[in-house]
């Protein structure tokens, strides 16, 4: 029998052919645990080990609440980098963890396993990345190793010609309110067809980003020459042969979208799955306190190159507070050198260092009670992003955008050119 | 009592991440559902189950949320499903999670969970649930957790997960 991508993945991670129902003991190539959940995994770790198992394979981002924002936050960093500095681990301050390590450590055929629920991010680059708690974390670090049960996969064909206006994010909340909130659950979902083929790495990683929110215990798409554009455009160019899914390959599911139709979506509070298209929102004037651009889900250059389009020439709404939070110090120095840093700031934006910024609700944009919120980001659940009563839509940079030139939710395919 | 709760209970809603600031599982018993379910803390007694529908501790991986339920002395949660992420960390923590139709028990039903024989015994309607528990699970709970089973067991244990 074939294998999918995943499957073969697992199976060079353990040294023998498996396939979807197999429990494997398989070796890691990178493990992640950023600031919160590695404060978590020092306890465990020094329970069972001394030293880790390869300092170069291990990647610590400050990302979550970083500058810190408070003394219990700072005790948390203080004890990791306590722990890195024993161990021979520099910590990173470039920005959101997946960003960072989609840019500058994720290669096609690896399997990673970091400790945030977005890990499935990096697949977009090719890579199987898996997100797991603060214990399997210390155990990694520890061995090297982690157990999986090989997962299902669900094919997701993606055909069409994306219209004006709409963009991977849009894609993938078409996808997340007919998959759910658990329907890729333990699943890995592979992403292809020709929509998929053309975009780029930074499009695709939205994809498997958000593939987090419906389950996915990793999400892929195969590694191709748009991967091998992304990795010279971050001078980090390696060949690595074309991994796919044989043909025999056996997929749990096959579900399959036309795109040429789309219209841009917006993900209304408090589920993934409660996906309208924005003009429906429109129509109802929903008036917007705060507009954030940025996270791991949609604040890359790409990104802040539609939202400089929009809104050179136009004014954002008096009163209305808008972040902006580039994913990485990269996006952040590509925004300052093309100027739209300046443009943002002139126009009354927040630019806020790289790092997840307000997207977990912990600091530099948290909501008071009734408050709207329209977010680039990838969760909208009651109290995410501050006090329970606020009210988050997810929706692409494009719709972030138009929002904040007119305060209330708007479809942008009018400001979009 | 019982601590009913319906689908998709996320790790936002068990400890908001504004409370994930300690490592001191005491402490985050103490953030556990503080604002969505605010008298949860006040009340909640040993012993006591937690109920719930499908998907339960989907969203964060953050392990602040099972741990936060293993310190308020629960004895297990109930649910139809479970997260990926969720219901590793409870395996890994030993936290007790059993799946079930949870759809006839209601918040003062008087319950006795039978681990060994998968069981669960509602004494006020006079009904018998079967429940499933992996039986990794079930032996992680038994070694208390996977970091107790390493350290007794060595590093090399983690190959023998399989066989359970």
């Amino acid at each position: 029998m074939g294998q999918t991508l995943a499957e073969k993945i697992f199976s060079s991670h353990c040294g023998k052919k498996v396939h979807a129902g197999d429990f494997v003991l398989a070796d890691l190539d990178l493990v992640m645990a950023h600031d919160t959940t590695c404060a978590w995994a020092l306890e465990p770790f020094y329970q069972i080990a001394t030293r880790v198992f390869d300092p170069k394979k291990i990647f610590i981002p400050f990302d979550h609440a970083f500058p810190s924002p408070n003394v219990a936050m700072s005790k948390l960093q203080a004890e990791i980098r306590k722990f890195a500095e024993e161990q021979g681990i520099p910590i990173s301050f470039e920005g959101v963890c997946h960003q960072v390590m989609s840019e500058r450590l994720i290669n096609p055929g690896n399997l990673i396993l970091g400790a945030d629920s977005h890990s499935p991010t990096g697949g977009g680059v090719g890579a199987l990345t898996i997100g797991v708690g603060s214990t399997d974390a210390a155990i990694a670090m520890a061995t090297g190793k982690a157990w999986f049960r090989v997962p299902e996969t669900i094919r997701i064909n993606i055909t069409g010609k994306l219209p004006h206006g709409c963009y991977s994010k849009d894609v993938v909340l078409t996808v997340a309110r007919e998959m759910g909130p658990d329907g890729a659950n333990y699943r890995v979902i592979e992403y292809g067809g020709e929509t998929v083929e053309g975009f780029n790495v930074p499009a695709r990683l939205t994809l498997t980003n958000m593939s987090a929110e419906m389950g996915a215990k990793a999400a892929v798409v195969a590694p191709d020459d748009q991967t091998r554009a992304y990795l010279k455009d971050n001078d980090r160019f390696i060949e690595f042969e074309n991994l796919l899914s044989d043909t025999d390959a056996r997929f749990e599911r096959v579900l399959h979208f036309d795109v040429s139709r789309l219209k841009p979506m917006i993900a209304c509070p408090p589920d993934i799955d409660n996906d309208v298209p924005v003009e429906d929102v429109q129509a109802e004037k929903v008036a917007v306190d705060q507009v954030f651009i940025g996270s791991c889900t949609n604040c890359r250059i790409e990104d802040l190159e539609v939202v400089y389009g929009m809104w050179l020439g136009k004014q954002l709404k008096p009163g209305l507070r808008v972040i902006v939070t580039p994913a990485s110090r990269k996006v952040y120095i590509q925004a300052l050198q093309r100027g739209y840093i300046e443009e943002f700031v002139k126009m009354g934006a927040v630019v806020s260092s790289p790092g997840c910024g307000p997207c977990l609700g912990r600091a530099g944009g948290v909501l008071y009670d009734n408050e709207v919120c329209v977010s680039t980001s990838n969760r909208n659940f009651e109290g995410r992003m501050g006090s329970p009563k606020a009210k988050i839509y997810l929706a692409s940079p494009a719709t972030a955008a138009a929002s904040a030139i007119t305060g209330y939710i708007t479809d942008p395919r009018a400001f979009v050119n | 009592m019982n601590w009913k709760f319906g689908d998709n209970i996320n790790t936002d809603l068990i400890t908001p991440g504004r409370y994930n600031i300690t490592t001191d599982p005491k402490e985050l018993a103490k953030a556990c559902f503080i604002e969505y379910r605010p008298e949860f803390r006040q009340n909640v007694k040993p012993g006591d189950f937690i109920i719930a529908g499908n998907n339960f501790g989907c969203g964060s991986s953050r392990e602040t949320a099972p741990v936060s339920l293993k310190h308020s002395e629960i004895r297990a949660v109930i649910a139809k499903s479970y997260a990926r992420i969720f219901f590793r960390n409870a395996i890994n923590l030993g936290l007790l999670c059993v799946i079930a139709d949870t759809d006839g028990i209601d918040a003062a039903d008087e319950l006795e969970l039978n681990i060994q024989s998968q069981v669960l015994k509602n004494r006020t309607k006079g009904q018998e649930i079967r429940v499933q528990i992996p039986s990794m699970m079930l032996r992680l709970y038994e070694e208390g957790g996977i970091i107790p089973y390493l350290k007794k067991h060595g590093l090399s244990a983690l190959g023998d997960l399989e066989k359970f």
